[in-house]
């Protein structure tokens, strides 16, 4: 057989989810990529599957004091707050940075109320540039005595029922993996109409100082990410794949094409790369790469043959 | 802005924990500005995992390996071991792989080093104050007020004293040159020249009680901070820092590593940040 041809087959990346087409299954994590543009000098944000904006709210958010990060061990925890330029600043300053790229946009949001939810989404369903909503769950329900949506399963249920509602886009919920059973969550939001689900979301974490015994971020309590969190996180997804049949993007400390190959295999349609991206800037267009060589040194055609091919 | 794979040229220790680190950097010449840092990766490994900001202290040229080849470009950084990256650096010999990513952040305004400048340094808050004082034009105009804890802590005065910059040191325990708080040097400084522009570079104990005294003479100020951060770039948000007017409702965060590090201190809430101790925890310390 000639080398050179097999060499040159064409590989394709492509995949679709919720009637979204991505380039390839490589997009960021909400929140460690900002709005695009502090990217845009290291990365060309065209070779990415879609772009995942930093979670927006009605009103512009203050978020918490500092320390708002700390590194642990393979990983940091962050108590950022949710801080964010609020929608309306959004759409006039920063989407159209984000609409000269041939790169699917979506809009990572949350409320505070189930109300509010709503009122996002239906303000982001008239915006053309956006290609899809990713809802957080992650937050707390403050009508309900704070406790957050993503773990009360009927909480989340009528709150993506509400979203629904207000936009025909394709949804996307992110679930939280601070839960008993994440297939409970899982089941409920998909009932109540979401398009697909992303996960997981930091773990709840927490870190001392030893010298001032004081913790080390200024919340107390904040979110676990990176490497650290990969093997729950495959394990989630997996769980969550046998759970819907809604597509599923994987998210939980991926920095290799290897690690992203993990959570494809178990049945993720695509994933986000989210602390990877501070570590290095260019760290998704690697994955790219890696992600191509490993299909052609396989033999691999198209990288919907990998998805969900677990064997047992 | 540009990340480099790029490898370390020396690395001395020039005061008990205090390293001076020379690495190999194409293009900093042309594109670092007094004040701005880079963001250091030491390995690629999981401890540390997160880069690390570093103030740039100098960049310059060097005789190449041979004489067919170019002058090498580089930086230096000055970095005192406090925490498990920089425990990684101190062992980092001529020609250890690393990563470089900047020139990062906005620098000093230098259209303000006209007339008479005063330069505050407290211990490793000296570094980004070199580069400073090597671009402004009539050193006999300049002088820098170096402080620290002890002797050990005072580097580099030798440099600032062949830039023609009068120097004065002070050590709290007295070991080295005028004993006391550097805050009280810059009083006294400030009765001599009234109409001095400051810069400021420090812990964040010594940036409010210099702030404290320039606003009381209405003295302009800039200042270099130090926050923890993840990126470097303004995506993370764990770097910020309230600008002036700030309030819960309308929220003004300004990001150490692009609006800042270096902020005018009118462009900053430092009331609040006076009663709140938010900026001296550190995973690095």
């Amino acid at each position: 057989m000639n080398r050179r041809e097999k060499v040159d087959k064409p590989l394709n990346l492509q995949v679709e989810i919720a009637g979204i087409t991505f380039k390839n299954p490589i997009m960021p994590a909400s929140g460690t990529f900002g709005y695009g543009e502090e990217y845009a000098p290291y990365l060309d944000l065209n070779s990415l599957g879609a772009i995942v904006t930093k979670g927006l709210s009605l009103r512009p958010k203050a978020g918490n004091n500092t320390p708002r990060v700390c590194e642990t061990i393979g990983g940091m925890l962050n108590a950022i707050g949710l801080q964010n330029v609020g929608l309306e600043q959004f759409i006039y300053q920063k989407l159209p940075f984000l609409e000269q790229f041939d790169t699917p946009v979506i809009v990572n949001f949350f409320g505070n109320t189930q109300d509010e939810y709503g009122e996002v989404a239906a303000r982001l369903d008239e915006l053309p540039a956006v290609a899809g909503l990713e809802m957080n769950i992650s937050c707390p329900n403050v009508k309900h005595g704070g406790i957050v949506f993503g773990t009360d399963p009927r909480a989340a249920f009528d709150a993506v029922s509400a979203v629904r509602k207000k936009t025909s886009k394709p949804l996307i919920v992110k679930l939280t993996p601070n839960v008993t059973d994440i297939q409970v969550t899982a089941r409920a939001v998909e009932e109540a109409g979401a398009d697909a689900v992303s996960l997981i979301n930091t773990l709840t974490g927490m870190a001392v100082d030893v010298k001032t015994r004081r913790p080390r971020l200024a919340n107390t309590i904040g979110g676990l990410s990176g490497p650290a969190i990969r093997p729950i996180a495959v394990r989630l997804v997996h769980q969550v794949v046998q759970a819907v049949k809604i597509p599923v993007i994987g998210i939980g400390g991926i920095s290799r094409a290897m690690d992203a190959l993990e959570f494809l295999i178990v049945g993720a349609k695509a994933v986000q790369v989210g602390t990877a991206n501070f570590v290095d800037p260019n760290a998704m267009a690697t994955i790219i790469d890696e992600l191509e060589t490993f299909c052609r040194e396989e033999g691999i055609e198209d990288i919907n043959d990998v998805i969900g091919t677990l064997k047992a | 802005m540009k990340n480099h794979k790029t490898i370390v040229l020396s690395n001395q220790e020039i005061s008990p924990g205090y390293f001076r680190m020379r690495i190999l950097a194409p293009e900093y010449n042309r594109l670092a500005k007094p004040g701005q840092f880079v963001m250091f990766r030491v390995q690629r490994s999981l401890l540390p995992l997160l880069r690390r900001p570093f103030g740039i202290f100098r960049a310059g040229f060097m005789p190449a390996d041979c004489d067919t080849m170019p002058p090498k470009e580089f930086i230096e950084i000055i970095y005192k071991v406090v925490g498990s990256g920089t425990e990684i650096m101190q062992g980092l010999h001529y020609g250890d792989p690393i990563e470089l990513l900047g020139p990062l952040g906005a620098g000093f305004d230098l259209s303000l080093t006209g007339g008479d400048s005063i330069m505050v340094g407290g211990g490793i808050g000296l570094v980004p104050l070199y580069m400073l004082a090597e671009s402004i034009a009539d050193p006999s105009r300049a002088e820098v007020l170096i402080g620290g804890r002890t002797r050990d802590d005072v580097i580099t005065v030798t440099e600032f004293e062949r830039l023609g910059v009068k120097t004065f040191v002070s050590t709290e325990d007295g070991s080295l040159g005028d004993e006391g708080l550097v805050t009280r040097v810059l009083e006294s400084r400030l009765e001599k020249k009234p109409g001095a522009r400051v810069f400021a570079c420090g812990p964040m104990p010594m940036i409010r009680a210099v702030e404290k005294i320039c606003r009381s003479r209405g003295v302009q100020l800039q200042v270099s901070l130090e926050e923890l951060m993840a990126c470097g770039v303004g995506a993370c948000l764990g770097c910020v820092v309230k600008g002036e007017g700030h309030t819960n409702d309308n929220p003004s965060y300004l990001c150490t590593c692009k609006v800042g590090p270096v902020f005018h201190a009118g462009d900053l809430a430092w009331e609040d940040t006076v009663s709140a101790d938010d900026c001296e925890c550190g995973a690095d310390r």
